[in-house]
């Protein structure tokens, strides 16, 4: 396949590990001292294990599977609200695939659609639109998440909803923004990153620009990654270049797709659609100050929040869950007490075992085999 | 003699509607006449012909082909009813062959229960009908009792079909999961994932055009070709619902071995890789409904391979893995990208990831 095999040839690949294993050893970094670099974005972790990335390092580097999977941050409250829409019999509720399984506090959306409620999976909320179109007695509602990767496209939705004068189309909006995020986690005091692979397909809307607080005031470096498996190797290469040359710059190693200064169409209708919440409550995080946004106002037709009532309740995470821990990088995966036994990709506890995306998914699934398993292993012994 | 003239009586045993409706449910003559006019028509043997309750097999004529009887049963509900590559009809006269052959069992008497929801199309009855005649043809099997039921608009969607099949598993022929050792190697007998991907295609909610179709095939033919070569294959199965990854999840559990799979050698169709890069999924847990795994002692592995590319169903037939030391129920993969990561089982259905 054109464009994509050679993103993943392992005679580059094998260049590319000798040079990280030499700057590692150059910066005197060893098994005891590994240098922390968190990939934010959950398509990353996902590309990690589904090609053994994480096995073919060294141990003198450790990677930190970051928040951006926005299924696993979606909070218990927001689910609960989805099954409440769902729930009414005008309405046909449209979600994308992995959204699906996501537990709420009473029920997921799949077991929703099993117990009679209309819920349909669509690849683009411009389906959901043919939908509304298609069906005009009833009320087709777009579950509308992901960070700035997705959010263009349901703005567009609702402007042309508004164009065509669609009367029946409404979004049920829990979009994301990585960079409030990013910065909470910056703060938080047991922080021990060392740098970040930045995402890549947010960038593609938003640019490199909004990332420069994070090596100017924080003085960590960042390179805007790929998805690719060589992408995430060239990306690390990058990063731990500009450590050990003592930079901290914000860099693009994703340029191909993600132009320095994002998408100026795509953010012009962000910006027309919607605004920054004041906060948005994230499962394993807490609730973090504008990392959110809703439908402005002036669509305020097109906002299902605004058209049907919906219990908004705050739903604590299980008290046993420490995905708090492991999104910060303090804890691994298996570390967590209930990794594995009372938290399993069937039955998930906390966030990041909900989709093949969340760290604690994809140890559970395609297993940190070099480091997961042994030293689990390890730990159980 | 004053010669009276009738109208000539209609043709018995003719359907002469369009679509079939609760009277062809009811036990009476317009059910008599869609059997016969539809499937009696179709599947057409000395054994059906009866239509009587039951289809009575001589034992000694089984007795021929081996000394045990070898018997499944499997249920089709697929949606579209026909889709590129297949029917509902082909696909469960492969499915309860496939079954029995994996078996190491020669497939001979199949059953057919159909449950039609009214207002089906008599015309597209009648084609899968005669696309399971077809099939059962080209399988070697015939389809010699029914059954056929009519249920309520909303009952059943449009069609579901229960096949049931008897084979005979030749004398000598011994397979099993907990066969497999050490060093033994895991066969497939060409590319994967297609009826998967051709069905998530064919359902059009993707807005995807691809020219994907199913390998849907009865497979008694390359498994004697398989067999013939390397009579000490320990296993088979058909990587039906859950893929190539879920069958390798159920041996490597049940023998308690592990299973080691090389990504660069697994055969997939470019068009395959394509959808499910799009798609966010893995092709190692897409269906297949003409394909074998077979777990292969070594030194017969690679006459294996050249007793399946010498059967048309087997022209791209691969050794993918091998039974490897490791932690037992375990199945790895060695990535293209020259890492190593688990093949696991799948929690529910495959769902797309959104990014």
């Amino acid at each position: 396949m054109k464009y994509v095999d050679e993103f993943r040839d392992r005679a580059k690949a094998d260049v590319l590990v000798k040079e990280i294993e030499r700057l590692l050893a150059h910066m005197g970094r060893d098994q005891d001292r590994p240098l922390q670099i968190m990939e934010v974005c959950g398509g990353h972790t996902h590309t990690i294990f589904r090609y053994g990335v994480e096995g073919m390092l060294p141990k003198s580097i450790e990677l930190v599977h970051g928040p951006g999977c926005p299924v696993c941050v979606l909070p218990m409250g927001r689910v609960d609200d989805c099954v409440a829409i769902a729930e009414r019999p005008e309405v046909i509720f449209t979600t994308f695939g992995d959204a699906m399984r996501v537990p709420g506090s009473r029920t997921s959306l799949l077991q929703a659609k099993a117990d009679g409620c209309d819920v349909r999976m669509v690849y683009s909320p411009m389906d959901a639109l043919a939908l509304a179109r298609k069906n005009p007695t009833r009320e087709v509602v777009f579950f509308g998440i992901g960070f700035e990767t997705t959010m263009p496209s349901t703005a567009l939705t609702v402007l042309q909803a508004a164009r065509e004068g669609i009367k029946n189309f409404s979004i049920f909006c829990n979009h994301i923004t990585i960079v409030p995020t990013i910065k909470a986690i910056l703060d938080s005091p047991d922080l021990r990153l060392d740098g970040f692979l930045g995402p890549g397909h947010v960038s593609m809307v938003i640019g490199d620009a909004p990332y420069e607080f994070i090596a100017r005031y924080y003085k960590k470096p960042m390179v805007i990654a790929g998805f690719e498996p060589l992408d995430i190797l060239q990306s690390l290469w990058m990063l731990l270049k500009q450590i050990d040359e003592g930079r901290c710059e914000i860099e693009n190693q994703y340029a191909r797709v993600a132009p320095p200064a994002g998408n100026a169409v795509a953010l012009q209708a962000v910006a027309q659609v919607y605004e920054l919440r004041e906060f948005f409550e994230w499962r394993g995080l807490g609730s973090i100050d504008h990392s959110g946004v809703k439908v402005r106002e002036a669509y305020a037709g097109f906002d299902a929040e605004r058209r049907f009532a919906v219990p908004n309740a705050r739903i604590a995470d299980p008290s046993s869950c420490q995905c708090g821990e492991v999104l910060k990088g303090v804890i691994k995966p298996w570390q967590c007490k209930v990794f594995g036994r009372a938290c399993t990709p069937e039955t998930p506890l906390g966030a990041l075992m909900v989709s093949s995306e969340g760290a604690c998914a994809a140890y559970y699934q395609y297993g940190g085999i070099k480091r997961g398993s042994d030293e689990a292993e390890a730990s159980a012994a | 003699m004053n010669m009276i003239s009738f109208p000539p009586r209609r043709a018995r045993g003719k359907v002469h509607v369009p679509t079939v409706t609760l009277a062809h449910g009811g036990g009476g003559k317009a059910m008599k006449d869609l059997i016969d006019d539809v499937f009696v028509e179709a599947f057409d043997n000395p054994l059906l012909a009866p239509l009587d309750d039951q289809a009575r097999i001589d034992l000694l004529d089984l007795a021929q082909y081996g000394d045990r009887l070898a018997f499944t049963t499997d249920s089709f509900v697929v949606d579209p009813l026909v889709f590129p590559g297949g029917d509902i009809g082909k696909l469960a006269v492969c499915g309860t062959v496939n079954d029995l052959a994996v078996g190491g069992a020669l497939p001979l008497y199949l059953s057919c229960a159909v449950i039609i929801e009214e207002g089906v199309s008599i015309d597209l009855l009648r084609q899968i009908a005669r696309s399971m005649a077809a099939t059962a043809q080209e399988a070697g099997v015939k389809i010699v009792t029914g059954d056929t039921k009519v249920v309520n608009k909303g009952a059943c969607d449009r069609m579901f079909i229960t096949t049931t099949g008897i084979g005979v598993v030749a004398a000598g022929v011994e397979l099993g999961a907990h066969r497999a050792r050490l060093g033994d190697a895991v066969l497939v007998n060409g590319l994967l994932g297609d009826h998967g991907a051709a069905i998530l295609g064919a359902r059009g909610d993707m807005a995807l055009q691809s020219p994907i179709e199913s390998d849907c095939a009865p497979l008694q033919g390359v498994i004697a070709s398989l067999l013939s070569e390397a009579p000490n294959t320990r296993f088979m199965r058909d990587p039906t619902r859950g893929g190539v990854a879920t069958v390798l999840n159920e041996i490597a559990e049940a023998a308690q071995i592990a299973i080691e799979i090389d990504e660069a050698v697994t055969p997939l169709r470019n068009e395959v890789r394509g959808f499910c890069e799009i798609l966010g999924l893995d092709p190692l847990y897409l269906a297949n409904e003409g394909k074998i795994v077979a777990i292969v002692p070594p030194d017969e592995a690679d006459q294996a391979v050249e007793a399946m590319r010498g059967h048309p169903l087997g022209r791209q037939a691969a050794i993918i893995g091998h039974v490897v030391a490791g932690e037992p129920g375990r199945v790895t993969m060695r990535t293209i990208f020259g890492g190593r990561r688990i093949v696991d089982m799948l929690v529910g259905e495959q769902l797309p990831r959104i990014c």
